[in-house]
């Protein structure tokens, strides 16, 4: 494997600091943000770096756990953040982020010990990654089956309450919208797995390979990674779904639009 | 006897309000837009929150599940809501029995029109079609909000008809929003309008004038 040098590194950063110069001339207005995400993704990634080689170094299972729920929060609040109308209070926030806390959490598990069979099964080389993947893929996953939901059940008012007032219950009448809802969530991933390998290469099984592995150790990775990232969004976002949309409805099967709100 | 009493209702913060509709009476409520005649039919159906007590043949809202109040105490909204693409297909397995091709017959659609596209209803016809599919749940009482303000003359005629008849077969109490004086008097025997926060009988108000 060949280690990157900092001035390797101060070389790449001329094609930026080029492209931040001419969208200068060009009045993109945008050179200033171009360089500030550009600083940003080095102090992140240093500081994220410092953080890994602290944690492989130690192999603490409380540091590690922390770590990982600094990341679930952050998704959670990002999840919150892209929604057009959210559920007012904790609700929206504890939905989004108890979904993907279950499934996420629940297939790093599987994957640790049952698939990868790493001992101790939180190893933090692969504990960390493995739950970052399957986070990052969740939460998009999530927020458009949320976000799909409560914008719909808001257009549908009229509909869902003319079906209440027929006799169905919360159930029967915000079902068509809770299936589209899940689909509209699963679908990214659905596709990024038809297509994987033709139109992209996957970003880890790039990595793995220009680490120096073995293309078929790193295409045996990124299958597995694929498989998992597939079931902890399928099932973070039929979990938050089911639960907004139980929580947009009283216990007397009231549509109750009031516990959203817009931005 | 299925009798609809309203004891102290209270609804989007209004004063609470006391009355009872006997079983196969039909009362009429008229009052401007915007005075909460839908509000008070919404609340009567358990569709939005209030404070008080609703019964129907003595038993109490709650003692039900609110699916099966909204069944009984069926109400009609002045608009109508059609999510499928046929009209058959909102009828589940209700679509061939013999009262709802009765009903449909009476008011002049044949059974065909359970195959018809939704998206090609008349609004007439979406509204005539809906009093079918409401009182396809058989319904021990009707609230119904302006079942005719989409409808032609000869139209209305035939609705009231249909809806005086089965609210008379089944002792239905029946509450019957409409802006019309002259249709008040056809088919309801007490008319109620809603002044500011009251509800107050007709009759009485001007016999104590």
């Amino acid at each position: 494997m060949i280690t990157l040098s900092y001035l390797d590194l101060g070389a790449a950063s001329l094609l930026v600091l080029a492209l931040a110069g001419i969208s200068f001339k060009m009045r993109l207005g945008l050179h200033n943000q171009l360089l500030i995400s550009a600083s940003r993704t080095v102090i992140q990634l240093l500081l994220v770096g410092m953080v890994l080689r602290e944690l492989f170094r130690t192999s603490q299972l409380g540091w590690i756990m922390l770590m990982a729920f600094v990341m679930l929060t952050v998704a959670g609040r990002a999840v919150q953040s892209r929604q057009k109308r959210r559920l007012k209070g904790l609700w929206g926030y504890g939905i989004g982020t108890s979904s993907m806390f279950i499934s996420s959490f629940a297939v790093t598990f599987f994957a640790l010990t049952a698939v990868v069979s790493v001992t101790p099964w939180y190893t933090p080389q692969y504990a960390i990654p493995l739950l970052g993947m399957l986070l990052g893929n969740t939460m998009n996953g999530v927020s458009l089956g949320m976000n799909q939901l409560t914008q719909t059940a808001w257009q549908q008012k009229a509909i869902i309450e003319q079906r209440l007032l027929l006799g169905q219950d919360r159930g029967q009448a915000i079902g068509d919208i809770r299936i589209d809802s899940i689909r509209t969530g699963m679908i990214p991933i659905i596709n990024s797995m038809a297509t994987c390998g033709i139109v992209s290469l996957p970003g880890m099984m790039t990595g793995q390979i220009l680490a120096g592995s073995p293309p078929y150790e790193a295409v045996k990775y990124q299958i597995m990674i694929m498989f998992l990232i597939a079931a902890g969004t399928g099932f973070g976002v039929m979990a938050s779904v089911f639960l907004t949309s139980k929580h947009l409805f009283d216990e007397r099967h009231r549509l109750r639009l009031d516990r959203l709100k817009s931005d | 006897m299925s009798q609809l009493r309203i004891e102290s209702l209270s609804y989007m913060g209004r004063p609470p309000v006391d009355f009872f509709i006997n079983d196969g009476e039909c009362i009429s409520l008229s009052g401007p837009s915007g005075s909460g005649k839908s509000l008070l039919l919404r609340a009567l159906a358990d569709l939005d929150e209030y404070q008080g007590r609703i019964y129907l043949d003595q038993k109490e809202c709650h003692e039900f599940s609110a699916p099966q109040w909204r069944k009984q105490v069926g109400l009609l909204m002045a608009e109508s809501c059609w999510w499928f693409d046929t009209v058959g297909d909102h009828f589940g397995l209700l679509e061939n029995s013999k009262d709802v091709n009765g009903w449909l017959a009476q008011l002049d659609f044949n059974p065909e029109v359970m195959n018809w596209q939704v998206n090609r209803l008349s609004t007439g016809e979406k509204q005539r079609l809906a009093i079918v599919r409401l009182l396809a749940n058989r319904p021990k009482a009707l609230l119904l909000d302006e079942p005719t303000a989409s409808l032609d003359k000869r139209n209305i005629e035939k609705v009231e008809d249909l809806l005086t008849v089965y609210r008379k077969e089944n002792s239905a109490p029946t509450i019957w929003v409409s802006h019309d004086p002259e249709q008040e008097k056809r088919i309801a025997s007490r008319r109620y309008r809603i002044k500011g926060d009251l509800i107050i009988e007709e009759d009485h108000d001007r016999s104590s004038r």
